[in-house]
């Protein structure tokens, strides 16, 4: 008897986003099934990796991370070149690490300087990540905001803290928020309603779910992403309806797990190889959930997931 | 469609004679309408109830059986399509190929790569369980396999397509019940006959999962339960439509015919092992039962194992961590020491971070029963008498000189009953998240 795959009955759609602007712009979202589900349903705009750089020099990187990057890593402008340039990053994210008030906390003034020398830099969309710091972040992202005119960067994490002053200049100066909740389907749609009554429009808002590493939480990520596909496909949850960005990399590369040495633990093996595939696995897992844009480190990793991505999309 | 414990308890004898090990008729019942056991149990069902009720009571997806004892790995017995909706129950089986065209180092290495690979974690051992042995025209060779990995401490899947030769290695390895891989439309009635004569799980390969339903109709016919099935799709998004396919049959529809567990050979869709942990991953997420790989490294199986037990731990229960004292970075007298509850996470997070602040330090874990600091906190579980009575039972103060304490920054709240549970000690509050652990103990002084 000829059998025919169950369907499942979808009657919503994720929004596209666009991030950049001109040539090098990206679209994400727009899928109207579950993640590869393309039998039933169509993926308009592939998920990407988006490469992670950092606004000031990496002092505690494994050998094997610093590798492909080597001295560019005190130069965020010349980093985020070399990932365009040499590894075809199609976005980047810029991690704002020295404003953290628990480090370097640099000055507004001082990191804004640098976000936009790498804005100019790139053609491709920029990312803004801040220091996840609610009243720092507050201060700061405005300002990214603010600065980047004109170029439809991403600023976030934006939280139901600083949602409104973040919010406001975003919408000012129509830049796209990565909304952030921790680990939960009813703030995540909590803090998507204030910023849709604050007035941020439907096509300028990613979600930022919250990311645990492999061995680190994975899990309670994997399945709020797939309770938020679920509400958004096939229970018309409009304030769900958005595309997901996970911030993986820094999450993935600070565990144990990939800074022990094979000779430290011979039954965990090679290394570089081990990290690699801690970094590619975590990236593989979160988009069978449902990420629209993930954020990593390693240019193998990337190199790993793209192929996957782009066999699960043939 | 399914029958509810209260149907099904109308159908039973309600003598609650205990025969099928449920104290109870209603706790059969609720248990078969679960699809968590099997009618079979039931000594006194008449054949009448037994037709009724066999099409509501059997679990969508069988559950399979391969190996014996410790050794024994069950698949199957799903009954979600996402773990959020209850749990996932049976991980995949991950198994190592292993074939007559390898040489006695290579085949001896893999064997104890089975042993050798396992890790702890969370007081769970993570491990490969199955040796696939395929055999590929040399019999001898292919039967010496069997009979080495018949004292080894794993499941086996024998790999041949020719029953004599299928039979011969089953009367080697029979005990071990292994699964027989595989029943094609060519053979498959002298495979089914031979899962049946030597009672082993059977593995049916078609292609595509018409041809699979067609033949697991037939061998069902023939009396067999124990099946695994194999589409044969070896492309990525194939084989993984496949895979969603065949769990939505047997849940959205019920159709019976793709009720089994799957196997799946990411060794046979790449060459590039990296490549193929990432295509494994992909089937721990979505559906397999088995997972073959081509060969056994800490690097490529130490990042899948975790996965797998990822996505298999159980939702509606909190892992938990072992209370007690942890030493990290070989900590002395002077070390600092910290308290945090006994939820798994915290634990992970807490003391990777502490292990990357190089600082020797000792972290004592509560049993708050999984629950996280704040939460704890809210429930009254990690309040200022319950941490101070377990400080002092915890043993902490012989491993140190000074009398300070450091608590989450989110349990800030418990610092003035503390202080006058724990007498004689200084309560320090700590950051709120983990991850500012490092910079806060560099500055440290007790």
């Amino acid at each position: 008897m000829a059998f025919e795959i169950p369907k499942i009955k979808y009657t919503g759609k994720i929004r596209e986003v666009q991030l950049g602007t001109g040539a090098k712009a990206v679209r994400i979202g727009g899928a109207n099934c579950y993640p590869f589900h393309r039998f039933e349903g169509d993926m308009p705009n592939v998920p990407r990796v988006a490469f992670e750089v950092w606004d000031s020099s990496p002092e505690e990187w494994q050998q094997w991370a610093i590798e492909p990057y080597g001295d560019v890593l005190s130069d965020p402008v010349a980093w985020a070149r070399k990932c365009v340039d040499t590894y075809g990053a199609e976005m980047i994210v810029l991690q704002l690490r020295s404003a953290d008030p628990n480090g370097e906390n640099k000055g507004v003034e001082e990191v804004v300087e640098v976000v936009k020398k790498v804005a100019d830099a790139i053609d491709v969309p920029l990312l803004v990540w801040g220091t996840a710091n609610d009243e720092k972040d507050g201060e700061l992202l405005r300002r990214v905001a603010e600065a980047c005119e004109g170029r439809n960067v991403a600023v976030g994490p934006v939280s139901d803290k600083n949602y409104k002053q973040i919010g406001a200049m975003a919408i000012g100066y129509s830049q796209v928020v990565m909304a952030s909740s921790p680990i939960d389907v009813n703030l995540a749609k909590q803090l998507n309603i204030l910023l849709g009554n604050l007035g941020v429009n439907e096509e300028k808002v990613v979600i930022d779910p919250t990311t645990g590493g492999l061995g680190y939480g994975l899990e309670y990520t994997y399945s709020v992403m797939e309770r938020d596909r679920m509400a958004a496909l096939t229970q018309e949850d409009a304030k769900l309806q958005f595309p997901i960005i996970c911030n993986l990399a820094p999450e993935v590369w600070k565990t144990r797990e990939t800074r022990l040495t094979k000779d430290e633990d011979p039954k965990l093996g090679d290394e570089k190889r081990r990290s690699i595939l801690m970094e590619a696995v975590t990236a593989m897992t979160l988009l069978v959930a449902g990420a629209d844009i993930v954020v990593m480190r390693h240019p193998d990793s990337v190199s790993l997931v793209r192929d996957m991505i782009g066999e699960l999309c043939a | 469609m399914a029958l509810t414990g209260i149907q099904i308890l109308k159908l039973l004898p309600k003598t609650n004679c205990g025969e099928c090990k449920f104290p109870t008729c209603l706790a059969f019942a609720m248990a078969l309408a679960a699809g968590k056991t099997e009618l079979d149990l039931c000594p006194h069902v008449s054949a009448d109830a037994k037709a009724q009720l066999s099409d509501a009571s059997a679990p969508p997806i069988r559950q399979v059986s391969i190996g014996v004892d410790d050794y024994g790995v069950k698949i199957g017995g799903e009954t979600v399509l996402f773990r959020h909706e209850k749990t996932f129950f049976n991980k995949p089986g991950i198994a190592v190929l292993i074939t007559d065209a390898m040489d006695d180092g290579e085949v001896e290495r893999r064997l104890t790569a089975l042993e050798h690979f396992q890790y702890e974690r969370v007081g769970v051992t993570m491990k490969p369980e199955m040796a696939a042995i395929k055999f590929t025209g040399n019999k001898d060779r292919f039967m010496g396999l069997v009979k080495s990995a018949l004292v080894r401490p794993c499941a086996v899947i024998l790999m041949c397509g020719e029953a004599p030769v299928m039979k011969e290695a089953l009367d080697i390895v029979r005990d071990k019940k292994p699964l027989i891989y595989g029943a094609t439309p060519d053979n498959y009635e002298a495979f089914g006959a031979l899962a049946k004569d030597y009672g082993v799980p059977l593995a049916v390969v078609g292609r595509g999962f018409d041809e699979v339903a067609a033949l697991t109709e037939k061998l069902t016919a023939m009396g067999l339960k124990d099946l695994v099935i194999d589409t044969s799709t070896r492309e990525v998004r194939g084989a993984f439509t496949d895979q969603v396919a065949i769990r939505r049959a047997a849940l959205i529809t019920k159709f019976k015919p793709l009720g089994f567990p799957t196997i799946t050979f990411p060794c046979e869709m790449t060459d590039d092992p990296m490549k193929e942990t990432l295509i494994a991953s992909l089937f721990v997420a979505k559906y397999a039962g088995i997972i073959v790989l081509s060969d056994l490294t800490g690097e490529t199986l130490f990042p899948l194992l975790l996965q797998r037990l990822n996505i298999y731990t159980d939702p509606q229960r909190p892992m938990t961590t072992k209370e007690g004292i942890y030493p990290i970075n070989n900590p002395d007298d002077n070390s600092p020491v910290l308290v945090t509850c006994n939820f798994s996470l915290t634990y992970f997070i807490v003391s990777g971070e502490i292990e990357n602040s190089r600082v020797p330090s000792w972290l004592c874990i509560m049993d708050t029963e999984g629950l996280s600091v704040m939460t704890a906190w809210a429930a009254g579980k990690f309040v200022g008498d319950l941490v101070g009575s377990f400080i002092k039972k915890s043993g902490v103060e012989e491993k140190v000189k000074h009398r300070s304490l450091i608590i989450p920054g989110y349990a800030a709240a418990i610092l003035g009953d503390l202080e006058e549970e724990l007498q004689g000690w200084k309560i320090m509050i700590g950051p709120r998240e983990a991850a500012h652990l490092p910079a806060y103990l560099k500055t440290w002084n007790s």
